[in-house]
């Protein structure tokens, strides 16, 4: 008998005061999350290689972490799940930026969360949401769905479409509050709004446009002919800001970008954008850089 | 071996962390949802990770803390964040490498 059984026995064998749950894999569990993610074609890409300058780090596309697990197809900006890179754990409070392909009729099923801000931008397709607190329903391009997880919530997604696959971002931000009510909203947004301009998406007020979350935290999307150009100034001093290319090539400052590239910059006010091809689109994501 | 203590007030959390906990060979994972099992635990098995997940309260967070340090100062105290798999093996990784236990 290993130490690992040696001790799972142990426990049930004193009839252990602690829950059920405390023996973990002996019980038998109908909340499948890891089921669906066992890493089937696996092959993440341990890649160390970031451009860390004095107040900017550059995240090339094909520098991300990737799991392929068949029906999903995903590429982490920073360590989730079985891709772990130390190097690359979070930029300020923006944790996880996963940039998924999710095949037809295919999903995420029932799992759990908590004490997490989870926003997720369909790019292409549908998606259909449930989640304990009884919501359903769908988001498709153009919306934005946030998630306040909090004390704790369950929730599948599903490619709601069963002959074509689906294009979103999965977005995780630490809340500035623990243990917070859970909560879900979805928007839809005008994407004519974001033509040559920055459409707010996301911000920590109610009032405010797009979706609120738990954070001092602001997002825009842009979509930009080819040689438009603009500046972002920060809202919030000590903030820092993350671009995600999600279509065509940008000038961020003298940084060049190129599709799905990141790039991290903190100890600014503001930042020059510059797309460098027709229809370009980025999310900019504003942080606090400590929690 | 290492062994890890997960503490949370949301019983379907609670179990699916301690679950994916034990998926990993080299991982030991116990579970409790109240301070005062979480405590008896403790004092039982020589844990090298407590994660504190959702729920609980300021004061008891700082009680448990302070119980934890005296009781055994090597142990290393995370805060879990996601109450799943997505950040649960980063985590893990990150305090075994932080204090010299990988």
């Amino acid at each position: 008998m290993d130490r690992k059984d040696f001790i799972k026995k142990g426990l049930m064998g004193t009839g252990m005061f602690i829950t059920s749950a405390a023996v973990g894999d002996v019980i038998k569990n109908d909340i499948d999350e890891i089921k669906e993610l066992e890493p089937l074609g696996f092959n993440h890409l341990p890649n160390p290689e970031s451009f860390v300058m004095e107040n900017t780090v550059v995240h090339k596309a094909a520098t991300r972490g990737h799991a392929n697990h068949g029906w999903l197809d995903s590429h982490h900006t920073f360590s989730f799940a079985n891709y772990h890179n130390p190097d690359r754990m979070h930029f300020g409070v923006l944790r996880v930026l996963n940039d998924d392909r999710v095949d037809a009729g295919m999903g995420f099923g029932k799992h759990p969360h908590d004490n997490m801000e989870i926003i997720s931008i369909p790019l292409e397709g549908d998606l259909e949401h449930q989640d304990s607190m009884g919501n359903t329903a769908v988001i498709k391009k153009g919306d934005i769905q946030v998630m306040s997880a909090g004390t704790g919530i369950y929730h599948s997604e599903y490619n709601k479409n069963k002959d074509r696959l689906t294009k979103f971002l999965q977005i995780w931000v630490y809340p500035n509050k623990k243990n917070v009510t859970p909560r879900y909203d979805q928007i839809s947004l005008d994407e004519n709004d974001r033509h040559n301009k920055l459409q707010q998406i996301l911000s920590p007020n109610q009032d405010d446009a797009g979706v609120w979350i738990h954070q001092d935290a602001w997002f825009h999307l842009g979509k930009f002919d080819k040689g438009f150009a603009t500046e972002y100034k920060l809202k919030k001093e000590g903030n820092g800001i993350y671009a995600f290319v999600i279509k065509g090539d940008f000038n961020i400052g003298t940084i060049s970008l190129n599709e799905r590239d990141g790039l991290g910059i903190w100890n600014t006010s503001a930042i020059a954008i510059e797309s460098l091809s027709e229809n370009a689109e980025i999310l900019l994501m504003e942080v606090p850089m400590v929690l | 071996m290492k062994n890890i203590l997960y503490i949370g007030r949301h019983p379907e959390i609670l179990e699916t962390v301690v679950r994916l906990i034990n998926n990993n060979e080299d991982w030991f994972g116990a579970g409790a949802e109240t301070d005062e099992d979480a405590m008896e635990l403790f004092e039982r098995i020589h844990f090298h990770i407590v994660l504190l997940g959702c729920g609980i309260e300021p004061e008891n967070e700082e009680k448990l803390r302070t119980f934890f340090k005296s009781t055994n100062p090597d142990c290393a105290i995370v805060q879990h964040y996601g109450g799943g798999s997505g950040l649960l093996t980063n985590e893990i990784r990150m305090a075994l490498e932080n204090h010299n236990m990988a």
